[in-house]
C-alpha cells in the first residue's frame, strides 16, 4: 500500500532568508490587530460587560425589525439582536442592566420580553438565559485576563527552565503575538467575545506551545548535534525537519476543528473559529516569530561543556553509540 | 526491543480495560445501573448547558448586616444600661460610621458601664482572646463601640451558613433533582439547579423571606372531629405536619411570627440529655409569649414554617423569661436543623442574584446531539487520515485514540467529572492533539529511517526522541489547562477538566499502548523494511 505523503522527504525550504520580510510583516499586521481593537472595540458579551442576554428560538425566522421595535417599546435600554446558528430560527436579544434595584428585577425584564415576543410569535420558546451583573462581569474580565497572563508567564518559566532564556523571550513573545493577532481577528468580524473565547484564547496558547516546544526541541537537539552550524541554518534544518509534522498535526487538529464548527451547534461557533484560527496563526508564528526571534536573541550552538542535568548526558550518549 | 514481558502486557491491557469499564454505566440508563448496588457505577453527569437548568450566583448585602447588626447592638446596650442596677443614665446614643456612640451622665457610673458591656460585646463563647467589638472612652464620659472585624466576619459567617441553609430548604421544595447549593468565598451561594423549566419560580422562592409562626394547636374533639370530615371550622387550618407526618389542626392566627425571634439554637436538656432547641424571643415577644403560655398551659402550640408544621410541642409550664426550649423526638442532627430554620425563619442576610444562566431543555439536548455527531465525524476524519497516511502505524494510533475517548469517559466518571458542552469541544481536540503525539513519533520513524538506520533501531529512537518532546510539548499544554481549572467558570472548567484528562491519558495511550503493538508486530514478522 502507497501511503500519503503530503510533505516530501528532506524538504528545504529557506524560511529563515526570509524572516527579515516576515518581521517587518508580523509587526504590521500586529500594530492592525491592535488598531482594530481600540479602533473598532470587541463585541464583549454579557460575561464581560454585565446586562442579560436571552435566547429566543422560533419556528419560523422571525423578522427582526418587528422583534426590536416590540422590546424597544418596553424601555428597558439599547436592545441588541443578532441572529445566531444557521437556520436563522435563533435569535439573541441583548440588553443593559435593568436600572432598578429591586431584587427581582431582572425577572421582571425577562417576562416582559417573553410577553412581548409571544404576541408577535406565539410559537416562540425560550432557550437560554443569561444574566449577569456589573460587579461580576468586572471579575470575570479580571479573571480572563489574569488566566492569560498567568498562562503566558507560565509557559515562559517552564520554556526558560527546560531550554536556554532565549527559547522563554522567543516563546513568550509569539505567544502574545497570536493573543493579540485573535483579539484583531475578533475586533474585525465582531464574533461574539465571551468567557467561551477566553477558554479558546488558553487552548490556542496551549496548540501553539506544542508547536514551538516541538521545533524547540529540534533546534536543541541540532545545536548539539552539528556544533560548527551556524544559527540560521540550524534552525532552517530544524524547521524543515519538523515540517511533516508540522502540517500533519495541524492538519488533523483542523480536521476536528471544522466537525465541531459544521455539525457542533451554535453555541460553540465562536469557540472554534476562534480555534481554527489559532492553528494557522500559531503556526505561522513557531516558524517567524518563536525560532526567527532565535537568532535575532543570538542564541549560539556552542553547549556548555557541562551539561546541567543528567538527562542532557544521557542523551549525548545515546548519540555517540548509533553510527 | 525485549520490555515488554507478558506481565507488562497483560498489565497495561488489564489497566485500559479498567478504566473503559468505569465509561460503562455512563450509557446505561439510571434505573439499570441503580440495581447493581455494591458494584461501583460512576456516572458522568450532564452541565447545565447540556442537561438544561439554571445557575444562580447570589451574593449577600453585608453592609446591610453591618448595620443591622450595629442597631441590634444599640438597642442591647440601651436595654442592659436601664436594667442594670443602680440604672446608668445615658445619652447621645448615636451609630454613625459604622460605629455605635454614646454618653454616661454621671461619670461616676463610667466603671459600672463598662461592666455591663463587657459580656454584651465579647465574642460570646467564654473568655477568648478574640472580641466582636471594640470599646473605648474619649473624653471620660463618652462611650464608642466599634465592630471589630473578626467579629464582623464571623458575624457574616453564621449568617451564610445559615443562608445557604435556608437556600437549600427552599429549593428542596421545589422538588427538583440533585441541587447544588455551595457557599463560595465570604458572602456568595452558588445554586445549580439542572433540568428546570421555569427559572423564574426558583428565583421568586429564593427572594421570598420565609414565614415562621407559632400558632395554637386546637385539640377540642368538636372541632376536630369536623376536621377529619375534611371541612376545618371557621379560624381553624389543618396543616401538613412534617415532624409526625399526616396533618395537624391549628388555629389560623398565628399568636407569634418569625419577627419576634431574636435566637435559636441547639442544646441539651439538662436532666436528661436529651437534645432539644433553645430560643429566644426579642422583648416584646417575650412578653406575648409569656401571655400565652402562661394562659395556655398544658395546651400545646404548632410551630409552623411556610404552612408546614415543623414541631408542635405541649406547654408543660408558663415561660416568662422571653426564652424556652422545644423537646421532641430530636436528634442532635435534627435539633440543630429546626434551630436553623427557627433562626432563619427569615433569612439571615439579603440575597440578590448577580448571575444567572439558564439553559432550556430544548437548547441542551440539540447541542448534545450536534457535540455527539461532531465527535463522531471528527474521529472518522481523523482515523481515515492517520490511515492512509501512516498505513500499520496509523492503524496503531487509531487504536490508541478510540481507547484515549473511552478511557477519558471513564476518568471523568470515576473523578465525578461535568460534561459541558465546551467540555465536548475538549474531547474533540483532545483527539486532534492526542495523534500529534503519535504524528511526532511516526515522522520520527520515517525520518531515522531514511538515514539509514535498521527497522528496529528506527523504532527504537523513533519513540525515544519523541518521548521527550511529547513530555514537554504537553507539560506545557498543562500549564494552560490547570490555569483555565483554577480561574475558569462552570463550562471553561469542564473544558479544562476533559483536556487534562486528555493529556495525561493520551500520553499512556498513544506511547506505551502503541509501542507495545508495534514491538509485538515487529517481533512476529520482522519485517526487513517498514512502511510508513
Amino acid at each position: 500500500m502507497r501511503l500519503l505523503k503530503l510533505v516530501p522527504d528532506n524538504t528545504n525550504f529557506p524560511f529563515v532568508s526570509l524572516r527579515k520580510w516576515a518581521f517587518g510583516l508580523t509587526i504590521l499586521l500586529t500594530l492592525a490587530a491592535v488598531a482594530l481593537v481600540f479602533a473598532r472595540g470587541l463585541n464583549l458579551g454579557v460575561d464581560f460587560v454585565g446586562g442579560l442576554m436571552i435566547e429566543e428560538k422560533f419556528v419560523t425566522p422571525p423578522s427582526t425589525d418587528k422583534l426590536r421595535s416590540a422590546i424597544d417599546q418596553l424601555h428597558f435600554g439599547e436592545v441588541r439582536l443578532q441572529t445566531v446558528g444557521t437556520d436563522g430560527k435563533t435569535i439573541s436579544i441583548k440588553l443593559p442592566p435593568p436600572q432598578s434595584s429591586e431584587k427581582d428585577a431582572t425577572n421582571k425584564v425577562v417576562q416582559a420580553v417573553q410577553v412581548a415576543i409571544n404576541k408577535i410569535y406565539p410559537d416562540a420558546t425560550f432557550s437560554k438565559q443569561d444574566a449577569v451583573s456589573g460587579k461580576v462581569s468586572g471579575e470575570l474580565i479580571w479573571k480572563g485576563i489574569l488566566a492569560v497572563v498567568l498562562a503566558v508567564l507560565g509557559i515562559g518559566l517552564f520554556a526558560i527552565f527546560r531550554f536556554e532564556w532565549q527559547f522563554g523571550v522567543s516563546t513568550v513573545v509569539a505567544i502574545m503575538h497570536d493573543v493579540l493577532m485573535t483579539l484583531g481577528f475578533f475586533a474585525l468580524t465582531q464574533f461574539e467575545f465571551d468567557l467561551n473565547i477566553v477558554a479558546a484564547v488558553l487552548t490556542i496558547i496551549g496548540y501553539s506551545i506544542n508547536d514551538k516546544i516541538v521545533i524547540d526541541d529540534r533546534i536543541r537537539e541540532n545545536m548539539r548535534r552539528y556544533r560548527k552550524m551556524e544559527m540560521p541554518e540550524i534552525v532552517d534544518l530544524s524547521v524543515n525537519e519538523t515540517l511533516p509534522r508540522t502540517v500533519m498535526t495541524s492538519l488533523t487538529i483542523l480536521l476536528a476543528l471544522f466537525a465541531l464548527l459544521i455539525f457542533g451547534g451554535h453555541v460553540l461557533r465562536g469557540f472554534t473559529a476562534a480555534m481554527i484560527l489559532g492553528i494557522f496563526v500559531g503556526t505561522y508564528s513557531s516558524i517567524y516569530v518563536s525560532s526567527s526571534l532565535l537568532i535575532s536573541l543570538g542564541l549560539r550552538a556552542e553547549p556548555k561543556a557541562d551539561a546541567t542535568t543528567t538527562g542532557d548526558k544521557t542523551e549525548r550518549v545515546a548519540f555517540k553509540d548509533i553510527p | 526491543m525485549n520490555e515488554f514481558p507478558r506481565w507488562k502486557v497483560v498489565s497495561i491491557l488489564v489497566f485500559l480495560a479498567a478504566l473503559m469499564a468505569l465509561a460503562i454505566p455512563s450509557f446505561l440508563p439510571e434505573e439499570q445501573t441503580n440495581t447493581w448496588g455494591a458494584i461501583p457505577h460512576p456516572r458522568i453527569s450532564l452541565g447545565l448547558d447540556l442537561a438544561g437548568g439554571s445557575y444562580l450566583l447570589l451574593e449577600a448585602d453585608v453592609n446591610d448586616l453591618a448595620n443591622s447588626r450595629i442597631d441590634t447592638m444599640r438597642d442591647q446596650i440601651a436595654d442592659a444600661m436601664k436594667r442594670a442596677t443602680p440604672r446608668i443614665d445615658i445619652g447621645d446614643i448615636s451609630t454613625r460610621d459604622g460605629k455605635i456612640s454614646f454618653m454616661v451622665r454621671d461619670v461616676t457610673q463610667v466603671d459600672a458601664a463598662r461592666e455591663k458591656l463587657l459580656p454584651l460585646t465579647g465574642s460570646g463563647v467564654g473568655f477568648t482572646a478574640q472580641r466582636d467589638w471594640d470599646i473605648s472612652v474619649v473624653d471620660s464620659t463618652r462611650f464608642v463601640v466599634t465592630p471589630t472585624k473578626a467579629g464582623l466576619d464571623q458575624a457574616i459567617d453564621r449568617a451564610m451558613s445559615t443562608a445557604t441553609d435556608v437556600v437549600r430548604r427552599r429549593i428542596d421544595k421545589l422538588g427538583t433533582k440533585e441541587p447544588t447549593i455551595v457557599r463560595q468565598g465570604a458572602s456568595r451561594i452558588v445554586v445549580q439547579v439542572p433540568g428546570l423549566q421555569d427559572p423564574t419560580a426558583l428565583k421568586e422562592l429564593l427572594g421570598k423571606t420565609a414565614k415562621l409562626e407559632f400558632k395554637m394547636v386546637d385539640e377540642n374533639p368538636a372541632d376536630l372531629e369536623q376536621a377529619s370530615k375534611g371541612i376545618p371550622p371557621l379560624g381553624t387550618q389543618l396543616l401538613p405536619n412534617s415532624d409526625t407526618g399526616g396533618t395537624i389542626l391549628v388555629k389560623r392566627s398565628a399568636v407569634l411570627t418569625g419577627g419576634d425571634l431574636v435566637s435559636a439554637k441547639q442544646s441539651f436538656k439538662q436532666e436528661d440529655n436529651s437534645p432539644i432547641v433553645d430560643f429566644t424571643f426579642d422583648t416584646q415577644g417575650g412578653k406575648k409569649f409569656a401571655k400565652i403560655t402562661t394562659e395556655n398551659v398544658g395546651k400545646r402550640f404548632a410551630v409552623v414554617l411556610d404552612d408546614h408544621v415543623i414541631s408542635a410541642p405541649s406547654i408543660n409550664t408558663p415561660i416568662l423569661g422571653g426564652s424556652g426550649y422545644i423537646e421532641g423526638r430530636f436528634t442532635v442532627q435534627s435539633a440543630t436543623e429546626l434551630a436553623i430554620s427557627l433562626s432563619s425563619g427569615a433569612l439571615p442576610i439579603n440575597l440578590k442574584v448577580v448571575e444567572e444562566r439558564t439553559v432550556g431543555p430544548d437548547l441542551g439536548r440539540d447541542s448534545i446531539e450536534a457535540g455527539v455527531k461532531a465527535s463522531i465525524i471528527a474521529v472518522i476524519l481523523v482515523i481515515a487520515f492517520m490511515l492512509v497516511t501512516y498505513g500499520r502505524f496509523g492503524l496503531y494510533a487509531n487504536y490508541a485514540v478510540v481507547i484515549n475517548v473511552v478511557v477519558i469517559m471513564g476518568v471523568l466518571a470515576v473523578l465525578n467529572g461535568t460534561l459541558t458542552l465546551p467540555g465536548i469541544a475538549g474531547f474533540v481536540l483532545t483527539i486532534g492533539t492526542a495523534v500529534d503525539a503519535n504524528v511526532l513519533i511516526n515522522e520520527r520513524i520515517r525520518e531515522e529511517q531514511r538515514r539509514g538506520r535498521s527497522v528496529i533501531q528506527s523504532i527504537e529512537l523513533g519513540y525515544k526522541e519523541a518521548s521527550r518532546t511529547i513530555f514537554e510539548a504537553n507539560a506545557t499544554h498543562a500549564i494552560s489547562g490547570v490555569i483555565m481549572l483554577l480561574l475558569g467558570s462552570g463550562p471553561v472548567k469542564g473544558f479544562a477538566v476533559v483536556l487534562l484528562i486528555g493529556i495525561c491519558t493520551s500520553v499512556f495511550t498513544a506511547v506505551t499502548f502503541t509501542r507495545m503493538l508495534v514491538v509485538h508486530w515487529v517481533r512476529r514478522t520482522r519485517p526487513a523494511h517498514l512502511n510508513i
